[in-house]
């Protein structure tokens, strides 16, 4: 057995890109809640505590949706281990503008539950029914020497068919989520699938 | 490979080393006190302040925030407990939630530059103040950070990479996490009460805590036992965001994986420290997970009620606290902990234990995002 | 009355962000919770917030959110008997 990457996904301000194809592309350049929308009907997904997410949720969560929505597979046989830079960071600033005036202290329990970035782990694991480890490290950029060091182990050492790794980023001004469904695969049948070493990131232009 | 915990600190306000912190558990003392400060919250509320009075040498250095001042206290004072470990081969692990969060507020009136906030940038100002040559990674877990960050560090180590690690976790009181926590009504109006039938829900606290990994045993001069970080797990309920499952699956999954990792069998585990953050939910679904693991009969305790819930820092602090209650041969008390409140059968630690000798010690941790995890310790020796 | 359970389903889409559902869709006596339009424990406390923000009227423990929360009607009610 080896590991492959067997899929991957990535939705940047202007396009979400599965496997190389174009699923939906923005050329109005329609802002990220809108976008996401689009991408939302383009996906056919019938999900409605998606509008109740924040940004970062929904666009890990589209971004999931493209890598393993049309898939069958067991929850308790895939792990998440994702990167972010900004944590919570809009969801953080929302949940402040609503506690800054003492006469006017309304915080939102509905935003407050945003503002960890693991949440979007949990909100993929929710929408398909994951119960593998997940985890969320800060980086400035995707680490993928250590995002493939960490998920090498996590397969040798836990016996997980799958993981879904890569980096998910949120601020409203510039967001991008690039995501790869590592597996443990029969070496004779790599064919159609990539290598997952410490430059897999390489596989997304 | 073995990986042993060999050098801590803990820095809560119950004093600045994992010695002064343990005394006061042993003596009943508690960092939670009624709190009136309208920069924190608009009313009076309990929680567990680190005070400038009380400390005065953790708010010296102005070119750090205040949690930054904590982590370089705590990690300092670990490190003067492991001289041998060599700064090239030394990986920094950094357990937070909302790192130094306080400078994003409207009414932030320093001179910090907004990028501090960021969380890699508070690994990047810790590797350079220690002159590491790893820039840190920062595991954002939610409640479970801490345990996740000694497992990745764990897993740092048998890789080869590292030989040792700083695993560091703090996070501070703040308006943002007491505002927020009040709106989910999660907040006690008394001191937490884990497990109990009167317990209202959580007391927040601010802590730091460091615990220094090794491949290598004993790089310390003082005779005591060792421990070995012998495995652990994570899981996820994928049930709710902010509620716990109510059967425990992510956490009796959670469990069974550090028994799998460890190449233990459950019957070995002789003590728990668990996570009793004292909320309606939490602790009662810790129950049910313990009891369908057949381990309602171990000794259990939960620390909330001397440090409060200190988020990034709880998985590290109870750790040690774990581990040093291993070292002493005996067990602290579940403050405040009276009338069995739960409806599973659970062996709660009432009063101080003076006479305990644990072999194997499951410490555990859940959190929003539906996340658990697990981590088993080892002692060799009296 | 009608005015105010009709002012309150715009409020409660919105604050909820109940994206696929239009007022006309809520009935004043269906159950909000469970079946109904599958509101969860944090939908509960952003009501809660709602309605002290809106109408200035407090729900002090959680726990009565139960009974207050059951339909429009029963949250108009609670609004017209404890608002000042």
């Amino acid at each position: 057995m080896e590991t492959r990457v067997l899929k991957y996904a990535e939705i940047n301000s202007s396009k979400a890109i599965r496997n190389g194809e174009v699923v939906v592309d923005n050329p109005s350049q329609l802002i990220a809640k809108e976008y996401f929308k689009e991408i939302y009907m383009a996906l056919d997904l019938k999900y409605p505590k998606f509008y109740k997410m924040d940004g970062l949720c929904q666009l890990a969560l589209l971004a999931t949706e493209m890598l393993i929505g049309d898939g069958d597979y067991k929850g308790d046989e895939i792990a998440i281990i994702l990167g972010n830079k900004n944590a919570s960071l809009s969801s953080d600033k929302q949940h402040y503008a609503a506690i800054a005036s003492k006469e006017n202290y309304f915080p939102s329990p509905a935003v407050f539950v945003y503002t960890l970035p693991n949440i979007m782990l949990g909100e993929i694991c929710i929408k398909h029914k994951i119960t593998g480890e997940n985890s969320c490290f800060m980086m400035e950029n995707i680490d993928a020497d250590f995002l493939h060091t960490y998920v090498s182990h996590l397969f040798e050492a836990d016996n997980y068919k799958y993981c879904i790794t890569g980096f998910v980023d949120f601020t409203e001004e510039n967001y991008i989520a690039k995501l790869f469904l590592a597996g443990s695969v029969d070496s004779s049948d790599s064919e159609a699938t990539y290598k997952f070493d410490k430059t897999f990131n390489k596989i997304i232009p | 490979m073995k990986i042993y915990s060999v050098a801590d600190n803990i820095t809560s306000p119950l004093g600045i080393t994992t010695i002064d912190n343990f005394e006061a558990c042993l003596n009943d003392e508690t960092g939670i006190k009624t709190i009136e400060n309208s920069d924190l919250y608009p009313t009076s509320f309990l929680g567990g302040l680190i005070e400038k009075n009380t400390f005065p040498e953790l708010f010296q250095e102005d070119k750090y925030t205040h949690l930054e001042n904590l982590f370089i206290h705590s990690i300092k004072d670990a490190l003067q407990k492991a001289p041998e470990i060599d700064e090239g081969r030394t990986a920094l692990v950094i357990s937070t939630t909302k790192g130094n969060i306080d400078l994003l507020a409207p009414t932030y009136k320093g001179e910090m530059p907004a990028e501090r906030v960021l969380l890699s940038s508070l690994a990047k100002t810790l590797s350079v103040y220690f002159g590491l040559s790893h820039s840190g990674v920062v595991v954002s877990n939610a409640c479970i950070s801490g345990v996740s960050a000694l497992l990745t560090a764990k897993m740092l180590i048998e890789t080869g990479q590292y030989d040792h690690a700083i695993v560091t976790g703090g996070d501070i009181l703040s308006e943002f996490t007491i505002s927020g926590f009040q709106c989910l009504k999660a907040m006690s109006d008394e001191p937490c009460q884990p497990y109990d039938t009167d317990r209202k829900g959580i007391s927040l606290g601010e802590a730091c805590g460091t615990m220094i990994v090794s491949n290598q045993h004993p790089i310390e001069k003082e005779d005591r036992p060792m421990i070995e970080i012998l495995g652990g797990g994570q899981a996820n309920d994928a049930n709710h965001i902010s509620g716990p499952s109510r059967t425990g699956e992510g956490l009796k999954n959670a469990i069974k994986r550090a028994i799998k990792a460890s190449h233990i069998s459950i019957e070995d585990i002789d003590y728990i420290n668990a996570h009793g953050t004292a909320t309606s939910f939490n602790d009662e679904m810790e129950a049910i997970a313990f009891d369908t693991l057949g381990l309602s009969q171990i000794p259990l305790n939960s620390l909330k009620g001397f440090f409060g819930h200190t988020l990034g820092a709880a998985g590290i602090i109870e750790s040690i606290m774990t581990i040093e209650q291993m070292r002493r041969n005996l067990l602290i008390s579940t403050k405040n902990f009276k009338n069995m409140g739960v409806s599973k059968k659970l062996n709660i630690v009432e009063e101080i234990i003076p006479e305990f000798k644990s072999t194997y010690a499951l410490k555990t941790t859940s959190g929003f995002g539906g996340c658990n995890a697990a981590i088993i310790f080892q002692k060799y020796g009296n | 009355m009608e005015q105010l359970k009709e002012n309150l389903k715009v409020a409660i889409i919105e604050a909820l962000n109940l994206e696929d559902v239009s007022k006309e869709e809520i009935d004043n006596e269906a159950p909000l919770f469970g079946a109904g339009l599958g509101l969860d424990s944090i939908d509960a406390l952003e009501l809660i917030v709602l309605l002290e923000k809106e109408y200035g009227v407090k729900v002090e423990n959680p726990e009565d959110g139960k009974d207050i929360f059951q339909s429009i009607n029963t949250i108009a009610a609670f609004i017209e008997k404890n608002q000042k």
